[in-house]
């Protein structure tokens, strides 16, 4: 990561343009292939993107687990779901419903309101470079892995446990819905 | 001070005790029931020796502690401890001479002093934790070691093991064995909770562990209905009382801003609170509890009731833990009640406690005459000795009460085992007295002797326990000028004698008769088999044990009769026989001031001085004259001759009373020829004495009883079933059905309006969830730009 | 950087995820879709995450992903059993909860 005089990163921002094009894309593909692998791929490719995004939020450890849950575990099961439901390869029509006339508008209509509302709101605020107010002193990023463990462990413990105690249920309820009795 | 500091293991050991049982007991070689032994010896130890240390402690209390109040007695505790470890070794003899000091010093002031001299006042040890703090207000858990506490300790423990070892053979091959010893157990541990409270939480925490361990245990044989529905009816009346506990409880709070007992006691005995009438108030709340749990007068019809539990539970019950418990809360929280009812203010001849506790003796006397099973018989007796109690404590006399609770704990629940073992080995399960039993008293020495002793104990005989105890409540009502109770004492105790004569008699002397007759081997019928085996299903469940059933079966004779019960059963009997004899001595007024040990170690309890005609202190106990006594056992005398002379002539058949008159020619004198000769006088005697005035009047009372009483209650729940039909009628059907109907047809022409939109389909769900969502953020953003 | 660069991509993300909510009868990918919102949301903690130099946002978006796996699995459970008893999972034929 260089730093420009005029804190504007070059490399970074063509980075970025190029990773959220793509995300984009991949994104609409997800939502509108014909085919239930092509879009489970489709999406890997955005949590892929989204976990570069990570990377230049200075979020590494996010970034990790992005691609370690994500893609590594969550994309598995979306695959075997689309298997053990027989998603034809091949491709099918009728994944769609009549729902794009509605969906459409509401798309629009909620980007329309996001996106004016953060223009209006934030027009040309930067973000620092990394947290420390662009101190690159640690470009490993270890104090904020540290800060972040610390977060969890300190101030949001309770969540912690609670979500641990989401995670079990989640796992009994899968299992239970799932076998065969 | 081991002990001491560490009581608070004693209910603690009962009730980890029955989680081991509920858990393990069923893998047990015998049921779970040895935990419950082991664990209530354990406690009995720990028991026995606080009490010893109480005792030592009381003699020679720590000399700061001594005049203090009350909190600084858990810091002077470490002190405490460790000049005791240092005089352990040494000093005994020392220790020995301060505590002969100590008691002399004490006998001293007595003699010496006149009103309101604060004497002896030892405050009491205590162990808290607190579990829950709000503000100003915690809740703490914990021990205060006092007399009082030290006493119910020592005897709940003690009458919870004999019941438990009499109980291991007495509900042998039962099918819920296990349930009822870890209930039991249970049982024995709130009983002991509360007896240690520091602090109302606690002691509401023990009171209600009670309540519904005896809802457990009276319901034990639930196969019946009768069963269960006295179970209910015990649970039920008991939580009637209960409202009172709270509100009472919420009013202590409310005047003296914690719920510590000790620190209650003492800002009522000092008259630290603002208002006299709201502690009046508080008082009668409370003592609506304690006439729940100690059935008194009005709501005394579930303790006959909760006879159809299983016997250990009866005499466990009725004697040492659960109805004493009410009084227990008096005597508890006494300076609340002394001084919220003014009860020894000049002049005051009546208050709430001492009016109920009499009605109460008078009533459930009259209604012991018409029982037929002995177990009711014992139950109303019960409800008559807790008046006594009750009216101990109305008229001031805080010690006599206490000490009669101490006294009637053994005998009565020596009596009810005796009921028991007579029903388990004699009767085939038969607690009916004039069907079932009869001429025991030849094949049943142990139960026979044990039984003799207890009931005249009961009576008030003098040197026997109760004597010392009942006497000196009587003779305090007298010289605290609450003359009516007096009166009132003396004749319950003559009803006592009456009754209990009748229900000796019927029990082990005359003819045997129905199940009786076939242990005794003197009737073989067989219809007296079908009799007992239909009688005996009738009240108890006795389900499973009827393994000396098959030796009296079939009509035959038994080869030869068991002497008596097997040794479970006689051992608690004997021991409560004994102690029934000799407890009294304990605080045995008519030998003299040295005997009165136990009012020594009780009177700190008290939280009042003595002092005359002071609400604010005890009145002093009065000068034992053997005259006073008189007129009462006189009565005792007139009871006991004229039940006998009924009994032998309603009950005693010609040749079964001549048979009878032999084992007891001493007691019916020269009157039995007279009697015998009177054949047909017998049915006038029953015809116009018992039915012409005993009769009526047991029967009215009966009646008022039955009818009453429960027609309050069933009229209560009819007048507002009518009211609820007249409401139902009009208000409802008519005004409040036209808005409901009216808003639920718009509410339905809405939703058929809408019921497009609950399509089923979760996408058209989504699609109206974000689009809301969207206009929400649209609208949002115009109105802030 | 800006910051409006990520906050608008999030926002992107989230509109088309809402769009595949709204149009998919395949419940597998309403599930995807879903999974394209909740990363939206990540991205946007994230930048906030950053803007305000605390960690607590990076917390969260750890939790988020935590509860996407179990939502996923608890999802994908449903949406089997659905198969199982239904040969299908089209969304629109599931309608017994028509009022």
């Amino acid at each position: 990561m260089i730093a420009l005089a005029n804190d504007i990163n070059v490399a970074q921002q063509v980075g970025f343009g190029i990773i959220a094009l793509v995300m984009i894309v991949a994104a609409i593909r997800v939502v509108t292939s014909n085919n239930v692998f092509h879009a489970a791929l489709w999406l890997v490719l955005v949590m892929s993107g989204a976990a570069a995004q990570y990377l230049l939020l200075a979020a590494e450890f996010v970034a990790v687990t992005q691609v370690l849950v994500y893609i590594g575990a969550v994309m598995v099961l979306f695959l075997f779901g689309a298997m053990l439901t027989r998603a034809s390869i091949g491709g099918e029509a009728g994944l769609n419903n009549k729902g794009y006339l509605v969906g459409i508008p509401v798309a629009l209509l909620l980007a329309g309101t996001l996106g004016y509302a953060l223009i209006d709101t934030f027009r040309d605020e930067r973000l620092p470079q990394s947290f420390e107010t662009g101190n690159l002193a640690d470009p490993a990023g270890t104090q904020a892995i540290t800060s972040v463990s610390d977060s969890i462990f300190g101030d949001y413990l309770l969540p912690f446990w609670a979500l641990s105690f989401v995670l079990l249920a989640a796992v009994i309820g899968a299992i239970v819905l799932a076998r065969k009795d | 001070m081991w002990f001491l500091e560490h009581a608070w293991l004693i209910p603690l050991i009962p009730a980890i005790a029955f989680f081991g049982i509920i858990f393990f007991g069923k893998k047990m070689p015998k049921g779970g029931s040895e935990i419950a032994l082991v664990a209530m010896v354990a406690a009995l130890v720990i028991a026995g020796g606080t009490a010893k240390q109480w005792i030592d402690y009381n003699d020679a209390p720590p000399a700061e502690s001594a005049t203090h109040a009350v909190e600084g007695a858990a810091v002077e505790e470490g002190a405490v401890a460790e000049e005791g470890a240092h005089a352990e070794e040494g000093a005994v003899a020392e220790e020995g001479v301060a505590t002969e000091e100590g008691t002399h010093a004490v006998e001293g002031a007595v003699a010496e002093e006149g009103a309101g001299e604060e004497e002896h006042h030892v405050a009491p040890v205590r162990h808290t934790w607190t579990w829950w703090e709000s503000g100003a207000l915690s809740f703490t858990i914990g021990s205060h070691i006092d007399g009082l506490a030290v006493m119910l300790l020592l005897l709940v423990t003690f009458i919870s093991t004999l019941v438990l070892l009499y109980s291991t053979e007495y509900v042998r091959g039962d099918r819920r064995f296990t349930h009822f010893f870890a209930s039991l157990v249970l049982f024995s541990s709130g009983m002991l909770a509360m007896v240690l409270a520091p602090d109302m939480s606690q002691l509401i925490l023990g009171w209600e562990i009670m309540g519904l361990c005896s809802f457990m245990l009276i319901g034990h044989w639930w196969e019946e209905t009768a069963n269960s529905k006295a179970a209910l009816k015990a649970f039920l009346t008991v939580r009637t009382g209960d409202i009172g506990l709270l509100v009472g409880t919420a009013m202590l709070l409310g005047i003296f801003k914690t719920l510590d007992i000790s620190k209650i006691n003492e800002m009522a005995a000092a008259g630290e609170f603002e208002s006299k009438k709201v502690l009046m108030w508080a008082a009668v709340a409370l003592f609506i509890a304690a006439i729940g749990k100690s059935g008194q007068f009005p709501l005394h019809t579930w303790l006959p009731d909760a006879m159809a539990g299983p016997t250990p539970v009866s005499s466990l019950l009725h004697s040492s833990t659960m109805v004493v418990a009410g009084v227990f809360l008096v005597a508890r929280l006494y300076p609340v009640f002394h001084v919220g009812l003014d009860i020894n203010l000049l002049g005051q001849s009546f208050n709430l406690i001492a009016v109920i506790g009499g009605i109460t003796i008078l009533i459930a006397a009259g209604l012991a005459f018409v029982q037929n099973d002995i177990k009711k018989v014992l139950a109303y007796s019960t409800v008559s000795q807790l008046g006594y109690m009750m009216m101990g404590l109305g008229v001031g006399a805080w010690v006599p009460a206490v000490f009669h609770i101490f006294t009637h704990a053994f005998f009565k629940c020596c009596l009810f085992l005796c009921a028991g073992s007579v029903s388990h080995t004699a009767s085939h399960h038969s607690f009916d007295m004039k069907k079932d039993m009869g001429g025991l008293a030849r094949k049943m020495p142990v139960t026979f002797a044990t039984w003799m002793v207890s009931t005249l104990a009961l009576c008030g005989v003098p040197f026997i326990s109760g004597f010392f105890s009942k006497d000196e409540i009587i003779d305090s009502a007298k010289y605290n000028g609450y003359t009516v109770f007096y009166y009132i004492g003396i004749i319950g105790a003559g009803m006592t004698a009456a009754y209990m004569t009748r229900a000796t008699y019927l029990t082990f002397f005359g003819k045997a008769r129905g199940a009786a007759a076939h242990f005794l081997g003197e009737e073989h019928h067989d219809e007296h088999a079908a009799d007992a085996a239909a009688d005996h299903g009738d009240a108890h469940g006795h389900d499973a044990h009827d393994d000396h059933g098959a030796t009296v079966a079939h009509g035959k004779p038994l080869p030869f009769a068991p002497s008596d019960s097997p040794w479970q059963l006689t051992t608690p009997l004997l021991i409560l026989g004994v102690l029934a004899l000799i407890s009294g001595y304990l605080n045995a007024a008519p030998l003299g001031k040295s005997w009165l040990r136990f009012e020594h170690w009780m009177i700190s309890s008290a939280g009042l001085p003595f002092g005359e005609h002071d609400p604010m202190a005890l009145p002093h106990p009065p000068e034992f004259k053997w005259m006073n006594t008189v007129p009462g056992l006189a009565l005792v005398a007139l009871g006991f001759l004229v039940s006998l002379f009924l009994c032998r002539g309603l009950f005693g058949d010609k040749a079964f009373a001549l048979k009878g008159l032999t084992s007891r020619n001493k007691l019916a004198g020269a009157g039995h020829k007279f009697l015998v000769n009177k054949y047909y006088l017998d049915h006038l005697y029953e015809k116009v004495i018992v039915r012409g005035i005993t009769g009526p009047i047991s029967s009215a009372a009966y009646w008022v009883n039955q009818n009453i009483l429960d027609g309050i209650v069933n009229g209560a729940g009819k007048g507002g079933r009518r009211t609820g039909e007249l409401v139902y009628k009009y208000v409802d059907q008519g005004l409040v059905d036209g808005i409901v109907n009216g808003s639920g047809s718009s509410a339905r022409a809405t939703g058929g309006a809408l019921q497009p939109m609950q399509s089923g389909k979760v996408n058209q769900y989504g699609a109206l969830l974000f689009s809301a969502a969207a206009i929400g953020a649209l609208v949002l953003v115009i109105v802030n730009s | 950087m800006l910051i409006n660069e990520f906050l608008l991509l999030g926002a992107a993300l989230f509109c088309i995820g809402v769009y595949g909510v709204i149009a998919r009868k395949n419940a597998v990918l309403v599930l995807m879709s879903i999974e394209l919102i909740l990363n939206s949301v990540n991205i946007n903690l994230l930048a906030f995450s950053l803007k305000h130099g605390d960690v607590a946002g990076q917390t969260f978006a750890l939790y988020i992903i935590a509860v996407a796996a179990a939502e996923v699995g608890v999802g994908l459970g449903l949406v089997l059993l659905i198969y199982r008893n239904r040969r299908s999972i089209a969304l629109d034929e599931l309608s017994q909860m028509k009022g």
